[in-house]
Parts: C-alpha cells; sequence; structure tokens
C-alpha cells in the first residue's frame, strides 16, 4: 500500500453514531435512494433456474422470501451487528421469538440451561413453562449469585441466559465472571441487552456469545413497531467440544452442511436463519424494520436524555417522603453500583424500580392517577411509562416464583421518556399526594 | 474435509459437496491471517457445478494443525505436496492477496501441475507497513484491526454483505483473531514481506491467468496488479468500481461471475452435476 494511504495506527474504521446513521446500506445499490427503500415484497425474481439453485444451497448470497431475508429488515441486521461488534444478526418478530429462537437453534430436547431468575415475566414463563414442553429444562439463579450459576451447570446443559439488568429490579448479572464460568464449561453466555442497547453496553466486550435485543424497546425507541434481533459475537468455537452436535455435524437440511465448519465465526446466525426462521417462521416485516431503523439513527441522542432524566428522577424519587426504596445502578449504595460503572460506562440505563410508602393500594392509587407517565406493558418508549409489576408485567408468576424474581408488591417499575424532567416530577406529585390517600383520590 | 500432508492435519472446505477425485480439483488459497472462510461464496458454487474442491486453510490457520510456514516459497512447495496428498496429478488454483504470491510460485515452480491462475487482489510483491507488521508480530489485535480498515473499500465499510445479516468487518477480524495473531498474521505478514521474487516467477507463468483487481484496494492498488498481470502471457484482468480488496466477499456475485467464465472456460468440467 502507498504512503499516501496510510492513515497511522489508528484504524479509521466509523464509530457509533456513523454506524447508527449509515451501517449495513450502501446507496448506490438501491437507486441512489439516500433512505433505506422498504422492500415491501415477499419475494425476489430468480434469474435462472441454476440461480434459484444457488440461492437454495447457500452458494451464494441473496435473497428468496421474506421469511428468511429481506433486503430491508438486512440493513437493520447488519447494523445491529454494527454497533454491537458482532459478525452476524437475524431480526425477528419480537425480542420473544428472537430468544425462542436463539434457544432453539442453541438446544434440543434433553438439553438444560442455566437462567437468571430476574427476567421480564414472559421470558420467565418461557424458560418455566414452555420450554420444558419441547423437552428443555431450566434451572433458576438469582442474577448476583454468580458461583449459583456455576454449581447449577450440568451435563448436558448447553448456556447460560440472563438479562444483564434484569427486570424490573435493577440487579446485575457479573457477565465477564458468569462468561468465563460459562467458557470453562465450554458453554456459550447469552444476554438479553434490551436494556442497555449497545450504545450504554456491548456484552460481546465483556465476554457474552450471543446477545437478544427486544429492539420494540430503546432501539426503535418510539413506540410504535414490535421487532427482535439475535446477534452473534463470533469468538464462540462451537467445535471445542461434542455439546453442539447440530452445529458442528453435517445437517440433512443442507447437503451435509456444518454450519460451524463452513461459516465460523457466523454460524449461529446461518444456522438461526436457515433452520429456524425457515421453520419456525418468526420473520420481521420490512416495514417495522424501517421503523426500526429510524429509531437507531438517534439512539445515542436519546439514551443519553432518556439516562439524563433517569438519574434526577433517582434523585427525586430518593428524596421523596412518599418513596420507601429505590432501585437504579446510579445510586451509590445499590448493590451493583461498582458493576455498572464497569458496564454501562455510558449511563446506567432508564429502568428505575421504587417501592410506594403504603404498599399495593399506594401503588395501585399511583398508577391510577397520573397523568403524563402512561400506564402500559412496555419500556423504552421515548415517553414516560409506568406499571406495577405484580399486577402487570409478572401477574402470571405466583408468589412464591415472584418472590424468587426479588419482586414485592410495593414496586413500580418506571420508564424514564425524554418529557421535560419538571413535568414528569410534576406528575409523580400528582400520582404521590393520590396515593397518601388511595381510598379519596383514586379512580374506581 | 481433513487430511494429512507433511504428517499434519490440514481441514479444506469442500463447498458443501464430497469429494470427488472423478472431478476437476480448484484449490483455493486464502490471505493473511484469515481461513478457508473467506472463499464460502465461490467454493460452494464450484462445488455444487462439477469440481471438487479444496477451500484450505494453510498449516497452523483456521483448523489445520502445525506451524504456519515463514516464507511463501515454502507455502508454494506445500501446495503442490497438498495436490500430491490428495491423490491428484493437476489443479486450478486461487488465491486472494497473500495466496496471490503462493500460487504464482506455485504455478511457476509446478508449471505442469497447476492449469489455470487465479488472482484476487493480487501484487507481484505485497511489502508491509513496518508498523502493521510489528504489531502483527507483537500479537496486538490492532493489527487486525488497521487490517480489516485498509482491507475494505468505502462501501464495504458500511456493509452490504451479500449474505443477509452478516457484516464484513467484524467477520473478517474475527477470523483473523480465531488463533494467536502473532503465529498465524505475523507470520505471514513477514513472510509478505520477505518475498521478492513475485515478479520473475510471473514471467514464467503460461497457463490461462485472471486477475480481478478493485479499483478501491490500498493493500494490493489496481496499479500494482496491473504491473503484475503485463508480465503474465495473455493474462487476463477484470477491474471492479467502488470495492476493496476483500472483493471476494464485498463483490462475492461479480467476482464469481468472472472467476466462473473464466474457469469453466479454460478448466472445463465434465462431470455430471
Amino acid at each position: 500500500m502507498s504512503d499516501k494511504d496510510k492513515k497511522g495506527t489508528k484504524p479509521q474504521t466509523y464509530k457509533f453514531d456513523t454506524l447508527s446513521l449509515h451501517a449495513g446500506y450502501q446507496p448506490h445499490k438501491n437507486a441512489g435512494a439516500r433512505q433505506v427503500p422498504i422492500y415491501q415484497t415477499t419475494s425476489y425474481l430468480f434469474d435462472d433456474v441454476d440461480h434459484a439453485a444457488a440461492l437454495f444451497n447457500l452458494e451464494r448470497g441473496g435473497h428468496i422470501y421474506s421469511r428468511i431475508s429481506n433486503p430491508t429488515v438486512a440493513v437493520l441486521e447488519e447494523r445491529v451487528a454494527s454497533l454491537e461488534g458482532g459478525t452476524a444478526a437475524l431480526a425477528t418478530s419480537s425480542g420473544m421469538s428472537a430468544i425462542f429462537l436463539a434457544v432453539m437453534t442453541l438446544c434440543e430436547a434433553g438439553d438444560h440451561l442455566v437462567v437468571s431468575s430476574q427476567l421480564y415475566g414472559g421470558t420467565v414463563n418461557l424458560f418455566r413453562l414452555t420450554l420444558p414442553k419441547f423437552g428443555i429444562k431450566c434451572t433458576f439463579v438469582k442474577p448476583r449469585d454468580t458461583e449459583g450459576f456455576k454449581k447449577a451447570i450440568q451435563k448436558n446443559t448447553k448456556g447460560i441466559f440472563g438479562e444483564l439488568v434484569g427486570n424490573p429490579g435493577n440487579e446485575l448479572m457479573n457477565m465477564p465472571e458468569i462468561a468465563k464460568i460459562a467458557h470453562d464449561a465450554g458453554i456459550p453466555l447469552m444476554v438479553d441487552a434490551t436494556y442497555q442497547t449497545p450504545y450504554l453496553c456491548k456484552p460481546f466486550e465483556h465476554g457474552a456469545d450471543i446477545v437478544v435485543h427486544s429492539l420494540t424497546k430503546w432501539m426503535a425507541g418510539h413506540g410504535s413497531s414490535m421487532a427482535g434481533i439475535i446477534v452473534e459475537g463470533g469468538k464462540f468455537d462451537w467445535m471445542q467440544n461434542d455439546k453442539f452436535p447440530t452445529m458442528t455435524q453435517p445437517y440433512e437440511g443442507y447437503h451435509g452442511l456444518s454450519f460451524a465448519e463452513e461459516f465460523g465465526p457466523t454460524a449461529f446466525t446461518m444456522k438461526a436463519r436457515a433452520e429456524g426462521m425457515r421453520d419456525f417462521g418468526p420473520c420481521l416485516s420490512p416495514q417495522n424494520a424501517w421503523n426500526v431503523l429510524q429509531g437507531i439513527e438517534t439512539l445515542s441522542v436519546r439514551m443519553k436524555k432518556h439516562c439524563a432524566n433517569a438519574e434526577e428522577m433517582v434523585k427525586y424519587l430518593s428524596n421523596h417522603e412518599s418513596v420507601a426504596w429505590v432501585s437504579h445502578p446510579s445510586v451509590p449504595d445499590h448493590p451493583d453500583h461498582e458493576l455498572a460503572k464497569k458496564l454501562l460506562p455510558n449511563g446506567r440505563g432508564s429502568m428505575i424500580a421504587f417501592g410506594i410508602k403504603g404498599g399495593k393500594d399506594a401503588g395501585v392509587a399511583f398508577i391510577n392517577n397520573v397523568k403524563l407517565a402512561s400506564h402500559l406493558a412496555n419500556v423504552g418508549d421515548t415517553r414516560t411509562l409506568v406499571i406495577h409489576p405484580a399486577s402487570g408485567t409478572h401477574s402470571q408468576m405466583d408468589e412464591a416464583t415472584l418472590k424468587f424474581a426479588g419482586l414485592s408488591h410495593d414496586m413500580i417499575r418506571l420508564s424514564v421518556g425524554i418529557e421535560d424532567i419538571d413535568d414528569i416530577k410534576n406528575d409523580f406529585e400528582i400520582g404521590f399526594r393520590a396515593a397518601r390517600k388511595p381510598r379519596l383520590v383514586s379512580n374506581q | 474435509m481433513k487430511f494429512k500432508v507433511d504428517n499434519h492435519e490440514v481441514y479444506a472446505s469442500t463447498g458443501g459437496r464430497p469429494f470427488d477425485k472423478k472431478k476437476p480439483l480448484i484449490i483455493f488459497v486464502h490471505g493473511s491471517g484469515l481461513t478457508h472462510m473467506t472463499w464460502v461464496l465461490q467454493t460452494r458454487y464450484f462445488a455444487f457445478h462439477g469440481y471438487s474442491c479444496l477451500a484450505i486453510d494453510m498449516p497452523g490457520h483456521g483448523l489445520s494443525d502445525g506451524e504456519s510456514l515463514k516464507s511463501i516459497e515454502d507455502m508454494a512447495d506445500w501446495i503442490s505436496r497438498v495436490i500430491d496428498s490428495v491423490g491428484y496429478k493437476e489443479a486450478s488454483l486461487v488465491g486472494h492477496s497473500q495466496g496471490c504470491l503462493v500460487t504464482i510460485e506455485c504455478s511457476a515452480r509446478y508449471p505442469d501441475k497447476i492449469k489455470t491462475l487465479s488472482l484476487m487482489g493480487g501484487a507481484g510483491a505485497i511489502p508491509m507497513n513496518p508498523e502493521l507488521l510489528q504489531l502483527a508480530e507483537n500479537n496486538d489485535p490492532k493489527a487486525v484491526d488497521l487490517m480489516m480498515d485498509w482491507a475494505h473499500g468505502p462501501a464495504g465499510h458500511f456493509g452490504g454483505h451479500p449474505v443477509p445479516g452478516l457484516y464484513h468487518i467484524n467477520t473478517g477480524g474475527m477470523l483473523a483473531k480465531s488463533r494467536t495473531i502473532k503465529d498465524t498474521l505475523g507470520v505471514d505478514f513477514r513472510a509478505c514481506d520477505n518475498y521478492k521474487n513475485g515478479f520473475e516467477a510471473a514471467k514464467k507463468i503460461k497457463i490461462p491467468t485472471l486477475s480481478i483487481l478493485a479499483t478501491g484496494d490500498k493493500m494490493c492498488p489496481v496499479k500494482e496488479g496491473k504491473k503484475l498481470a503485463n508480465l503474465i502471457e495473455g493474462s487476463q484482468v477484470d477491474i471492479i468500481d467502488n470495492c476493496g480488496h476483500m472483493m471476494l466477499l464485498e463483490e462475492a456475485d461479480r467476482v464469481l461471475k468472472v472467476l466462473k467464465d473464466f474457469i469453466t472456460t479454460n478448466y472445463p468440467s465434465k462431470a455430471k452435476f
């Protein structure tokens, strides 16, 4: 290479904010369209029979049918892979379908997973009730019980799964240590990083092997579209042991293809797409992929505001007479405060759990009376959201499971939006006033 | 598939089809620090269309045993022994980057064995940036990051991988980091830097030769590729615009089309598929 082309020893690859806007897309191959086109189509013309066969045999890249892949969705997949520092990604119709597809790519009947106990309620039910129907059993471990993850590993364990910051209790997994436990056992660590987005944390830098997101939340950011994604780190060696025969042995569904041998650092994604998406079919619509792409364009801008507002709300709630306790990793006496500083250097996220004095009745009154904050079953909207988990998102869990997951009846889950902070606080004052006199002012 | 050369196990992808000695052989030789996986969008096509393919992992790379070979000349001789080891008398060679130096030298040394030569991002010499060489020999992952930066063209930096969902730079980087950097990339870069015989070797080549070059290639610029091609009698050159050194992935379809036309014309297969 010539000297003029050398730009010193610092790589000139694009940075996060640039990739948020550009990664995965080449305008010159799309009629010069500056914005990513929405390819609203089910299927794609083959040049001839040979071309069709080549696509079906994975001889060449391209699109066949939008259940398997779609050009708009592919831009989103590459964009998220680039932001996470991953090798490849597969977008799905929702966060839950991303988790399900990832598990079904990893596991077979008879396998076992070690799972953090503090998860979104739907995820708990997937692992506790649904996966056993497929012959996949799980052992739950409290997120802070790092040694417990090691003890729970069995001969047939195929992976460890958890949310980096648990929903809704805000307890952190020690991701680097748990990754080491997983790798010492020859199994991958799978992390749901929905709460963080790659702006706050890149789990692959801390040992995770597979990352899943509900893109519905902060990534899309505007409460408009359901979407999920599986991202592959590319470091995990599927051939290091005999635990993953469906990754390493010839696969009848593609002429004896071995995904690990043929695709190496992208093997998991290739299998998830070629087998899982083909057979289960939870594909993302191109319109929703486009909506998520719009959100990702402003991800870092929004996350800064989300985190700034959250830290203001933590201060406000911590000093409020109606609040019994506040859980957020930014609080110095939060048990995971130091770990959060290490894993979440750009901000501790915008999810706050707090206990309202007066217990469940006060919580109900609070939620029924706030006007600006929206009472709904979502997080990561630009708007501020509140819910009472024990009667909402986690209501399908029994008392024992609630307790094991660290949920209490006085807990309010708050997803801090990017409204003016004074307006959020004023709204909460209305809610707290009602909570102090629940029988007088609460809605019927 | 796995086979032995010099008592060391060698891994080669056969492109998803069983290795069949009745079919003509194409050997794909990867670039510095990389593996057989860089060829996934070429090998599978040929394997499904009447050829036996070996996308090899060079010794000490990817899934192959042994230590990395220290000179381009040693690598060229080793390729000849690969052909012997799998029971063939001849083969068609395809190389990328460092793989071009290896296949040029091999073609010059074994004129009766090599039937066609296809070069991607090739040059007669690949002198290394001293800092990059030092980083690789010191096992510094920054060497891989720099290589991925310089190896991809402007479009490749943004992505647009032909396989939906794959991201070029991180995938390439992970391949180059799959073994100890100083033992793969470091040794390979030193071998490239030391190799001085490329232009002389090129003059000896009399077989059909194809050079695929890219206007955005910073590692082996078009002018260097043309200089090499001009020394090879009857050499065919194809230049791809808006593409970098990793043309076999950045513009996989274009590369496959040119390669397909060249190989099926100059080294046709009679096998049914």
